[in-house]
């Protein structure tokens, strides 16, 4: 046996593995399976439906629907002159967004286990592949919203989008890291205990308060000025409020709020990425 | 040639029991240990894993100090009974779970085969899981689109191949999934009992695939089996695995006896765990060996020697038309032949213990390794026992006839034939 072909190896397998590798280079050779799993789920999704890939669209529209009506007239919650369901439905597709992605990615190693218990491929596919299904919901919800938005300029609303719409890219990533990173963290844990998968499902809707779907900021800073910092310092309620100026010209916009939900983002992915790695080494086991 | 894996001391360790408001704490001792840069202190406890015993911890070793190389080309058969680490193994050597300890090192591909049909979605058409299945296990889009019409004709569904596989028989299902995984490229292919699936024919094809492949193109295959006959079939060379450790690792035809022998030595007189018969069996068997004329206990008889078989049977509450059954069966655990017996004719008083021997004749069985299966029961009612595979004995050329075909397998019995010129 020469050296050269003995230290030649292209795979090792031992019991514990760099912590911050994301094995980017193995997800690349698998590109092809991440697409067909996202084409799976679109396809499955309306498969045996009538209405097909309309549903998309149904469930937003009954929601803002009943914002509108709830807290928009009975409760009587401002929305920054924007008319109130347009406010809504920015808010509710970023939320919905943000939503599905963690609490898919929380139990992504609990749903996938029998497939994940007898084939390997790099484990990271599989929340990069919910990230990018729902971001194609996301993006048939979007329409909607530009929809929505042209119908209210056409009846002759205050509608002035302005440069920030730049910056709808870079709040969509924003947006899609928060849920991964967060559904990573969680996504250990209910591996092995099952406590936190009834946690996330009943508290996921709950958060949805703390962050401006169904009132401005605005409103939150006037009357709970003290408190304020707890809304502004749910990384969402950033990329929600630079929206909703970005595209309807009204909103709370700074800089440093942006910067700081950014920072918590990356905060998220990093140590989601940790615990990732160290979970998907032998979950199997566990699961 | 080539290595092309090189598995260097693996154990793996699992924790028995369930998970739940215990684990935690240990958890929290495992973590508090790690951080202070000391071993994992739940892991020294561990034990041999005999599953049929019970043990002090519950920490079991499934794999412990696991070492062997495999060479390019190779088919390597693994083999040992339930629980000797076989799929824990291929698991580990597939990247489904990782090893406690140790490392593996492998050179090219490897797609593992634990289950056919992995990842296919009941929505989806044949079609469209055969992209998504071959994606799953590792193939390019460009792959399988060349290789489409062959996976189609190979599993000779081409008529359904635009319906939901949910429509699909269980046979067709199979079909198509092991089509897919019969195309896969790459250089190392393991692979675990899937072939235990599907009609007859199509396990021919199979087979007959997997043989190809791994003779023709210099891919090495793994290979986990119950079933000698194909691991025979199929391997050179065979791994024993027993307890969770390398028992034996050589060619094929050494390595299957001594997995067979590995029955016969230590059980060569059938007892029942006591706590599991008194359990709630109402007629179990309490004793069974094989013995030779002179009444000897033995696993090993000559060609012209009679095998008496012996049974104590014991009958806890009446029933009327018990039968008692026992198969022989061959080295590949099929059915050489089946001999029932109403066991009323034997039956004197209620929790007596029944002697029965049983006699068959000499100069048929032909020489091989045999064991037995023997059930109580009343016919399409009720199986009151049933101990499989037990009493494990060999048969051994005398002299026959067939001496000169020693290793060839010429069938499981000798009869007496006559040939005349006409």
């Amino acid at each position: 046996m020469n050296k050269l072909t003995e230290e030649n190896w292209d795979i090792e397998i031992t019991s514990s593995n760099s912590l911050f590798d994301l094995k980017l280079r193995d997800v690349w050779d698998y590109r092809d399976l991440l697409f067909l799993l996202v084409r799976r789920d679109f396809v499955a999704f309306y498969k045996q439906t009538i209405l097909g890939p309309i549903w998309f669209f149904v469930q937003p529209v009954i929601t803002i629907l009943m914002y509108t009506i709830v807290f928009g007239n009975l409760a009587g919650i401002p929305t920054d002159g924007i008319p109130k369901p347009l406010f809504y439905l920015a808010g509710t597709i970023i939320w919905n967004y943000f939503a599905d992605c963690l609490t898919k990615t929380s139990t992504v190693f609990k749903d996938n286990a029998a497939l994940m218990g007898k084939v390997y491929f790099p484990r990271f596919i599989m929340p990069l592949s919910i990230v990018l299904s729902n971001l194609v919901r996301f993006a048939v919800q979007f329409v909607l919203f530009l929809i929505l938005m042209f119908f209210y300029w056409v009846k002759g609303a205050v509608i002035v989008p302005n440069e920030l719409v730049l910056l709808f890219p870079l709040l969509i990533l924003l947006i899609a890291a928060q849920g991964l990173g967060l559904g990573m963290i969680t996504s250990a844990i209910t591996t092995k205990y099952r406590d936190i998968s009834f946690i996330i499902s009943f508290g996921v809707p709950l958060l949805m308060y703390t962050t401006t779907v169904i009132y401005p900021l605005s409103e939150v800073l006037q009357k709970y000025h003290n408190y304020s910092w707890f809304i502004k310092l749910n990384p969402v309620t950033a990329v929600i409020e630079t929206f909703r100026y970005g595209f309807l010209g009204k909103g709370s916009f700074t800089w440093g709020l942006l910067g700081v939900s950014g920072l918590i983002t990356v905060v998220f992915l990093f140590v989601g990425t940790v615990i990732f790695n160290r979970v998907e080494k032998s979950f199997v086991d566990t699961v | 040639m080539a290595k092309v894996i090189k598995v260097e001391n693996i154990s793996k360790v699992y924790q028995l029991g369930e998970f739940g408001t215990g684990t935690i704490s240990r958890d929290l001792e495992r973590f508090w240990a790690r951080m202070r840069g000391k071993e994992d202190p739940f892991l020294k406890i561990g034990e041999t894993n005999d599953r049929s015993k019970k043990g002090d911890s519950d920490v079991v070793w499934s794999l412990k100090d696991i070492n062997f190389e495999i060479e390019q080309g190779d088919a390597v058969g693994i083999i040992g009974r339930n629980g000797a680490g076989k799929s824990t193994l291929l698991k580990i050597l597939s990247r489904v779970t990782s090893p406690t300890a140790g490392s593996v090192k492998v050179k090219g591909r490897i797609a593992s085969l634990l289950e056919v049909g992995t990842g296919f979605h009941p929505e989806l058409t044949g079609k469209e899981n055969i992209y998504l299945n071959g994606a799953i296990l590792g193939m390019r889009k460009a792959e399988i689109k060349r290789k489409f019409d062959e996976i189609v004709d190979f599993s000779g569904v081409e008529r359904y191949i635009d319906t939901p596989v949910k429509r699909y028989s269980s046979g067709m299902y199979v079909r198509l999934a092991f089509a897919v995984a019969a195309h896969l490229e790459s250089e190392i292919l393991i692979v675990d009992e899937v072939l235990a699936v599907g009609d007859a024919e199509f396990q021919k094809k199979c087979l007959g695939k997997m043989n190809d492949e791994s003779k023709g193109e210099g891919r090495t295959v793994l290979f986990v089996s119950h079933n000698m006959g194909s691991i025979t079939q199929l391997c050179k060379s065979a791994i024993l695995l027993k307890d969770g450790c390398v028992l034996n690792h050589g060619i094929t035809d050494k390595i299957t006896s001594q997995y067979l022998s590995l029955g016969a030595s230590s059980q060569l007189k059938y007892v029942p765990d006591i706590e599991k018969a008194i359990e709630k069996k109402e007629i179990y068997i309490k004793e069974a060996f094989t013995s030779n004329i002179k009444g000897e206990i033995n696993d090993s008889y000559g060609f012209y020697e009679n095998v008496k078989v012996n049974l104590t049977i014991k009958v806890i509450k009446y029933h009327g038309d018990v039968k008692i059954g026992i198969a022989l069966l061959d080295k590949f655990q099929s059915r050489v032949f089946t001999v029932v017996e109403n066991l009323n004719s034997f039956y004197n008083n209620l929790n007596e213990e029944i002697k029965i021997q049983v006699e068959f004749p000499s100069a048929i069985i032909a020489p091989n390794i045999y064991s037995l299966t023997i059930a109580t029961f009343i016919p399409t009612v009720k199986v009151f026992d049933l101990i499989e595979n037990v009493c494990s004995f060999k048969i051994h050329d005398m002299g026959s006839s067939f001496a000169q075909f020693e290793g060839i397998d010429y069938g499981s019995i000798i009869i007496k034939s006559e040939w005349r010129n006409v």
